[in-house]
């Protein structure tokens, strides 16, 4: 029943991608546009309900399994879909509707001239069924070529502005960096395929393997998946394609093909564990991986002005929280801590669904901001919660709620997170239990940052007088065009409230995939954080009913008394006007004063040296360092040394017979010899 | 037991706006001066809320909205604490994540009303506010994580030990006087932090006549009568609130009589204030990095004493 409608719905999403070709194949038309446009629609909205249904039917922690009776070369096509499958598509399905309605509705203005809807939407119904397949392949072959359909597919989908040659260069860096990830997946498949004899994922589990290949195995697992996932130095391709691709792509971009990653290295960690502890520096790894990535996604954050910009470098953070979580669950294992473990794995999983509901959320509205104003630059913006007030709101949620914030999801995987790490004091050896609480110390301050990030994030677009005449002629807009995103924004409000249920649903996912019942300290832990979580969301309820009643009573006393209406006080300033608001740079000057080298800001400033200055310019930009620094001079090596290799490549074909020549002579030399 | 608890809840909800006059007055005596009455804030806030608001055309909901989200968090928050050495009836494993984080919440509310002015002087007030409460977030749980630690040393199991009330319900006094001198220093980072989040001499003088130089006092220059009432209402249970941590972790499980020795230590903790206020000047900005360095560092050397022993 779940395989035959999970089918249904990768099968819908074929079918529909299929016809899909034939507007996209028309003469670019007002009415081919329209065709593909209702195609896509219709067919992510078929599958994507259909998958959802093949998810809720039955409980997360059943198993279905299916095999073509076909097979493909080297490997058979089967499919499974078991808890962890089953968490990661909920994300893949949710945000995949709600991407499409939003899309559906800003694609509608879009000139047929310009852009091919129809290939649009087929990418996008291709990324959808690559995602779907790779998060429940169980033969690597199969998994492979799903894997290269979702790390195409994207490629297409970045470029839709490709008038731009800004896109263009964002696509082609994301093409890069997903290659050269699938260049360490490749490598860790062939090992695979080699020490297992066999191409299903299932095979490795029969096996003893030794402690150096698992660790190889393991190695080529955190790089291959890493890249997709963003883990630092391999994120550079994150800040780069958000910004230049379409908001509802970004969204599902962010929301759900990057968790595949994280996927990817979860599944390969459970099956090199399943017979026995990992070794410790495994989760140590994981853990400092993880670190690293959301410090430095945070602080490269703060430092941006272009909003989806900073949203891209939110997601490289939060995809280190969800590492964080990883870790710590390994070290747990390693280390017989069931506390840690089954606490560090809810966390990562439960902060990957609440991360696609935020993200999707955040994205979708900076697309709209986008679309009313034409720029996402927070110089230019502000004062919009007047012009649209409920995305205004959705987007204050969505705030809230990746700054960990209570009542809203975030704070839930944060604490569960958070006490997963706090734990550490309970291991034996004082390092193991000071690198624990520290990160624990850290987790917190990457939290505060985000607090503040987020204040300036929708401070200064949706706040305050507008900057510029982009955020001044805004047409009003009502609910009807964002209503995808108040969805989103009451799932934040709603997983946060019921957070109790998303963690037992976690809980219950990972119970069969990995063995850590055994362990100690495994149901106290699912018990009392259950417990904590629920009596959190019964707090959060008295909380808003308290706040709303101050808030009535203080409007019925101030009702009968009038409020009257003043100009902002500037301190005895009356010429006061839009332009001396605090802009992105000044909201967070006081950080980059103490943090300006690690987020690598650079600050130049010209001014008029007259007696009386006329005009001053003031610049602050922050470039990604690792890829000016480390990619770029690397990839002009690359390209110097291939040049220089030219001289073999001429296009003279006599003499590249005799390339041949030299080559059949060379090999039957070696074999007489 | 829980009636007790709640006569302390509802002290702490009288008496807090009581801590500013003593503050207040500590430094009027020392400056030699007669100093505001004792109850200025109470007739301050009475008289606010009889007043009408006045508000720029400029704000928008979050400027309404954020001073009743502060007064809310700051009773929640104080309500998760072991007030007077009584478990909290609200507590639960990890209890003090959600107390610091609902004082986020308020914070976040607050810095978007500033925003919301469109002023330039509230925005640089706003932005002051989420670079110093950024920093001083992991010394804050630095501190937290001493103590959960302390107590799962002391066989405690986790979800006992990952409560605010029982981290700050006695027992943690009850180590120290044991033997465990090195934690009589978390008092002086929770006190240090106290200095921090609620704006006071070093960091920022609530005093200062020049906005320029202000913290908090600048995010809500624009607000006015009953709005304002809450807001200073709500920053007097703040300073209950940091003020209960440092009495928490002094004051021993002495039963009933542990509540009088809190509230007598809270007051102290205002006199203390007082006097850091009197004899200091405000630190410049730059240097306020320092200031929270210290504290960090003290934590951390803390952490790692309790640790190696």
């Amino acid at each position: 029943m779940t395989m035959s409608l999970f089918l249904t719905a990768l099968g819908l999403f074929a079918a529909f991608a299929l016809l899909v070709t034939i507007p996209a194949l028309l003469r670019p038309s007002k009415q081919s546009a329209h065709l593909a446009n209702l195609l896509g629609l219709v067919g992510t909205l078929s599958g994507s309900l259909t998958g959802l249904c093949a998810l809720f039917l039955t409980p997360v922690a059943s198993q279905a399994s299916f095999q073509a009776p076909f097979g493909l070369p080297f490997g058979s096509f089967t499919l499974v879909l078991d808890g962890l499958s089953r968490l990661f598509l909920f994300p893949v399905f949710g945000l995949g509707l709600f991407c499409a309605i939003q899309g559906f509705l800003s694609l509608r203005h879009e000139r047929p001239s310009q852009h091919n809807l129809g290939s649009h939407w087929l990418f996008y119904l291709l990324l959808l069924l690559g995602l779907g397949l790779v998060l429940s392949a169980r033969d690597i072959v199969l998994f492979l070529v799903a894997w290269e359909i979702m790390s195409l597919a994207p490629f297409f989908l970045i470029d839709f502005n490709d008038g731009d040659s800004r896109v263009r260069d964002a696509s082609w860096v994301y093409l890069v960096a997903a290659h050269l990830g699938a260049v360490a997946l490749l490598a860790f498949f062939v090992l695979f395929w080699q020490l297992t004899g066999a191409t299903a994922w299932q095979a490795v589990q029969k096996l003893t393997l030794s402690e150096s290949s698992r660790s190889l195995l393991f190695l080529l697992a955190l790089l291959g998946f890493g890249a997709k996932a963003g883990l630092a130095p391999m994120h550079i391709w994150l800040p780069e394609a958000h910004p230049a691709a379409p908001s509802h792509v970004s969204a599902l971009l962010s929301g759900a093909m990057i968790n595949a990653g994280l996927y990817g290295i979860i599944r390969t960690v459970s099956l090199l564990t399943c017979n026995g502890r990992p070794p410790e520096w495994w989760g140590w790894l994981i853990l400092a991986a993880g670190l690293c990535t959301a410090l430095m996604g945070i602080l490269k954050a703060l430092a941006q002005s272009n909003v989806k910009r900073l949203l891209a470098y939110s997601s490289v953070e939060n995809m280190g929280i969800m590492t964080m979580g990883l870790g710590c669950a390994l070290i747990g294992q390693s280390l017989g801590n069931g506390w840690m473990a089954i606490a560090g794995l809810c966390a990562c999983l439960m902060h990957m669904l609440n991360h696609a509901c935020f993200k999707g959320l955040l994205f979708l509205a900076a697309g709209e901001v986008l679309h009313a104003t034409g720029t996402v630059n927070m110089a230019q913006l502000g004062g919009l919660a007047k012009k649209m007030p409920f995305l205004a709101a959705c987007f204050a949620v969505g705030c809230a709620a990746i700054a960990c914030l209570p009542p809203f999801n975030g704070f839930a995987g944060e604490l569960v997170l958070a006490l997963a790490l706090l734990d550490g004091s309970s291991l034996a050896a004082t390092e193991h239990q000071l690198l624990l609480l520290l990160s624990f110390a850290a987790l917190c301050a990457i939290s505060g940052l985000a607090l503040a990030l987020y204040a300036k994030a929708y401070g200064l677009v949706f706040l305050g007088q507008p900057r510029s005449g982009f955020a001044e002629n805004v047409p009003q807009k009502s609910w009807q065009h964002f209503w995808p995103i108040s969805v989103l924004a009451l799932g934040c409000l709603l997983m946060g409230l019921l957070a109790a249920f998303v963690f037992s649903l976690t809980c219950e996912s990972v119970s069969s995939l990995w063995p850590l019942q055994t362990l100690t300290g495994y149901a106290k832990a699912k018990a009392s954080l259950l417990d904590s979580l629920t009596k959190a969301g019964a707090i959060f309820v008295f909380l808003l009913a308290a706040t709303l009643a101050v808030y009535g009573l203080r409007k019925r006393v101030l009702h009968k008394r009038g409020i009257r209406f003043m100009p902002t006080w500037a301190c005895g300033y009356q010429g006061g006007n839009a332009r001396i608001q605090y802009t992105d740079a000044s909201f967070s000057e006081p950080l980059a004063r103490i943090l300006g080298p690690l987020m690598g800001q650079n600050v130049s400033q010209s001014q008029d040296k007259a007696i009386f200055p006329q005009s001053g310019q003031l610049l602050v930009k922050a470039p990604d360092r690792l890829r000016r620094k480390v990619y770029g001079p690397l990839f002009s090596g690359i390209e110097t040394l291939c040049n220089a290799l030219k001289i073999f490549q001429h296009g003279k074909i006599h003499l590249y017979i005799l390339y041949i020549l030299v080559t059949v002579v060379g090999l039957l030399i070696w074999g007489l010899v | 037991m829980i009636g007790i608890y709640l006569l302390n809840l509802l002290l702490a909800l009288l008496l807090a706006p009581l801590l500013l006059g003593i503050i207040n007055r500590v430094k009027a005596w020392i400056a030699g001066r007669h100093g505001k009455p004792l109850l200025q804030t109470y007739y301050d806030l009475a008289k606010l809320c009889q007043k009408s608001e006045v508000i720029s055309p400029t704000c928008g909901l979050f400027f309404r909205l954020a001073p009743a989200l502060q007064l809310t968090v700051a009773v929640a928050a104080l309500a998760l604490l072991p007030l007077g050495g009584q478990a909290s009836p609200l507590r639960f494993t990890g209890d003090f994540l959600l107390a610091a984080y609902l004082l986020g919440l308020g914070r976040f509310a607050l810095i978007l009303a500033a925003l919301d002015t469109g002023s330039s002087f509230e925005g640089m007030g706003a932005s002051r506010e989420a670079t110093f409460s950024a920093l001083a977030e992991p010394i804050f749980f630095l501190a937290i994580s001493v103590l959960t630690s302390l107590h799962l040393d002391l066989g405690q199991t986790q979800d006992q030990a990952f409560s605010l009330s029982l981290l700050f319900g006695g027992q943690s006094a009850g180590a120290w006087l044991s033997g465990k001198y090195e934690l009589l220093l978390l008092p002086v980072v929770f006190f240090l932090l106290l200095l921090v989040e609620n704006c006071r001499i070093p960091v920022d003088d609530p005093t200062t006549h020049l906005e320029l130089t202000m913290i908090h006092e600048v995010m809500i220059l624009d607000h006015s009568g009953p709005n304002l009432a809450l807001i200073l209402y709500a920053q007097a249970l703040k300073l209950w609130f940091f003020a209960s941590l440092v009495a928490g972790l002094l004051v021993p499980d002495l039963g009933l009589a542990s509540s009088l020795l809190w509230i007598a230590v809270i007051f102290l903790v205002a006199c203390a204030i007082g006097l850091v206020e009197a004899s200091m000047a405000r630190l410049p900005l730059k240097r306020v990095t320092t200031f929270l360095g210290g504290a960090g560092a003290m934590a951390a050397l803390v952490l790692i004493f309790s640790q190696m022993r």
